[in-house]
């Protein structure tokens, strides 16, 4: 059996090894240009300091954007549980004309070009819309808020997918018998649901936070001069200069990034064990 | 323990009269009760009514409506029509959680993020029962199932049979007016449910609790129950006794699910003042039709129990007394010989105890069948 197997490993510890070169190595390869102590971005790094991290925090473009960044993330990982939880609740519990229909509705953002949300997004926002008394958007443009509602709904469809696959494991059951010893929905909900779907609200949640983190594109339109978030502050950065703060801003996006899925994936695979 | 229940017992016993002659109210009513799925029925009509603190069985095999008849009084499924009342109170439409009805699933269906004590404490909690009280009730409660040393336990850490007593706990802890239990023992082996059986039983009669129990199980209705409703097609087919459907079933089906049992098909004929079950291939005597749907020409059946054949050898019997078969298996079953043999009448059954006197038949042996004719049941067909 190993006759035909040496040369397939072989060819996967290849395919592998050109993986790590083009695709890992260039991401890694920013990792130590951040920690260099010359005025401009080169490799291999010259000498060794950490003033460019010291500069995201105290030059205040940097420490702006990386505090707008994480107040939309956050701000986006609430409302989108709050309205992805109850949407997959009803989808999957729930029996009401036109669920599959929302359920699709909810998946559309999913397949939307991220552009296209961008300047509808973009459009609605500056300007706003009304419908006879109802006026809603205009001046969301470069706040919190018209962001946070944004990123929201990109952020929906993989949180509705991740609560309803996690829904489907909870056993009916559970739900049947806690009503069955008087429990009422509300309770039952708090009590039985939440905690037994907890691992997947929490990888929901996750997903959330990184959707809004490293979101630029939907972000570049709607973030001006006075409300950058993170990643467009780098991508204007290099427009202007490349220095090496990128490369430190670069290393503390992949490390809270790494960070958070490696969370996720430890917290989903202990909920699976219990 | 066993004294201090058997003073609760005799008090109960004697509160229980008092209502009974104050004008008894029903534990439980089911009134022309029908569920449809679409076009098809899983429940056709029932019409179904549970005195207080009597343990009523729903027996019958898979699909015979059974289960969403207990699901349509714990409030899980609504019926199509029909009037389900609960201790007097109409509760058709009624939530669940409004029914103040105990349930056991086959599954346990234990909480698993709770520890047993959670687990059982949970409906007093949703009651807002004081916590020193909710202490003090979960106590009893596993004492009376005999987890006293296993109520911080997670329910992952439990066997079956221990998980099932725990449900059984949460589902009494807090007294409701009638305990549900779908086939609360079917996921346990033979020897456990056994004694599981036992275990209810004396719960039943301590806490005179009216229970309503599904199984599909003949012999665990017939151990557990004061009543046993018989359900097929979505209906109840025979509600009795368990003595009443064992000794005088009213229908083939009735006789064929409870107990093992011949049945002979025929028609009923009379000559000389003597009745007969007739058919192209055997001539039986019939006992005289009680049942007034019974007359002759009608098609019926005899059911004979396997206990009740007699076999004798061909040479001691006289040829014309009951019928001619050969032995075809001999299953020896330690306590007793189960024979198969093949007649004239068919394939049949019977069941001879063993004892020192007893003549053991081999295969092969030619012998006549026979039984007296008050032991054979005549039934519609």
């Amino acid at each position: 059996m190993d006759h035909w197997r040496q040369p397939r490993r072989l060819l996967l510890a290849l395919v592998i090894a050109l993986i790590v070169v083009f695709l890992v190595f260039p991401i890694l390869v920013v990792i130590p240009m951040g920690f260099t102590s010359s005025e401009s971005l080169s490799f291999p790094p010259r000498g060794f300091s950490t003033r460019w991290y010291e500069r995201l925090i105290t030059e205040p473009n940097w420490r702006r954007s990386l505090l707008n960044s994480l107040r939309v993330a956050f701000g986006t990982v609430v409302t989108s549980l709050a309205v992805g939880v109850p949407l997959a609740l009803g989808l999957m519990r729930g029996r009401f004309p036109g669920q599959r229909l929302l359920a699709a509705f909810v998946i559309t953002p999913l397949v939307m070009p991220t552009v296209i949300v961008a300047i509808g997004v973009f459009y609605t926002w500056s300007l706003g819309w009304a419908i006879g008394p109802i006026r809603f958007g205009s001046k969301l443009t470069g706040s919190a808020l018209g962001l946070i509602l944004a990123h929201t709904a990109l952020a929906i469809p993989m949180v509705v997918v991740l609560c309803t696959a996690s829904l489907r494991t909870v056993d009916r059951t559970f739900e049947l018998a806690a009503a069955g010893l008087g429990a009422n929905p509300w309770n039952t909900f708090w009590t039985i649901t939440f905690p037994l779907m907890l691992p997947g609200i929490a990888g929901a949640a996750v997903f959330a936070f990184l959707t809004s983190w490293d979101e630029a594109l939907v972000s570049l339109f709607l973030t001006n001069a006075n409300f950058p978030t993170f990643p467009v502050r780098m991508f204007l950065q290099v427009r202007e200069a490349v220095d090496p703060s990128v490369a430190a801003a670069a290393t503390v996006f992949i490390a809270l990034t790494t960070a958070l899925f490696t969370f996720a994936l430890l917290f989903r695979a202990r909920g699976l064990a219990h | 323990m066993t004294r201090r229940s058997a003073i609760t017992e005799d008090h109960i016993r004697v509160a229980d009269q008092r209502t009974r002659t104050a004008g008894e109210t029903l534990g439980l009513e089911m009134v022309g009760v029908q569920k449809l799925y679409g076009e098809v029925a899983a429940v056709q009509h029932v019409d179904l009514e549970v005195r207080t603190g009597e343990f009523l069985t729903l027996l019958g095999p898979s699909g015979s409506g059974k289960t969403t008849s207990l699901r349509m009084v714990a409030g899980f499924t609504r019926p199509t029509t029909g009037t389900i009342r609960i201790a007097g109170e109409d509760m058709t439409l009624t939530p669940p959680h409004k029914r103040d009805v105990g349930m056991v699933f086959q599954n346990y269906a234990l909480f698993p993020h709770m520890t047993i004590r959670e687990n059982i404490a949970y409906p007093l909690r949703m009651r807002k029962v004081p916590r020193a009280e909710q202490k003090k009730l979960v106590d009893e409660a596993l004492a009376l199932v005999q987890m006293d040393a296993l109520g911080d336990r997670a329910p992952r850490q439990l066997s079956g049979g221990q998980q099932q007593r725990a449900a059984l706990a949460r589902a009494i802890v807090y007294r409701p007016r009638i305990l549900l239990m779908d086939e609360p023992l079917g996921a346990l082996d033979k020897k456990l449910r056994e004694a599981l059986q036992l275990e209810i039983r004396h719960l039943h009669q301590t806490l005179r609790m009216t229970v309503i129990y599904v199984t599909h199980d003949q012999e665990e209705a017939l151990v557990l129950s004061d009543r046993i409703a018989l359900f097929n097609g979505g209906r109840i087919v025979q509600l009795g006794a368990p003595t009443e459907l064992y000794q005088r079933p009213a229908s083939v089906f009735v006789a064929g699910f409870i107990g093992d049992s011949n049945v002979f098909r025929g028609r009923l004929t009379t000559s000389d003042g003597r009745w007969w079950l007739t058919s192209d291939k055997f001539r039986l005597p019939a006992p005289v039709p009680r049942d007034t749907t019974l007359s002759e020409e009608s098609s019926a059946a005899i059911v004979v129990r396997l206990e009740d054949i007699d076999l004798e050898t061909e040479s001691e019997a006289g040829a014309e007394e009951g019928i001619a078969g050969r032995i075809r298996e001999v299953i020896y079953m330690g306590a007793y010989v189960k024979y198969e043999l093949d007649t004239a009448a068919g394939s049949v059954l019977a069941r001879r105890d063993l004892s020192h006197s007893t003549r053991l038949f081999n295969t092969g042996e030619a012998v006549r069948v026979r039984w007296l004719n008050d032991r054979a049941l005549l039934v519609p067909d």
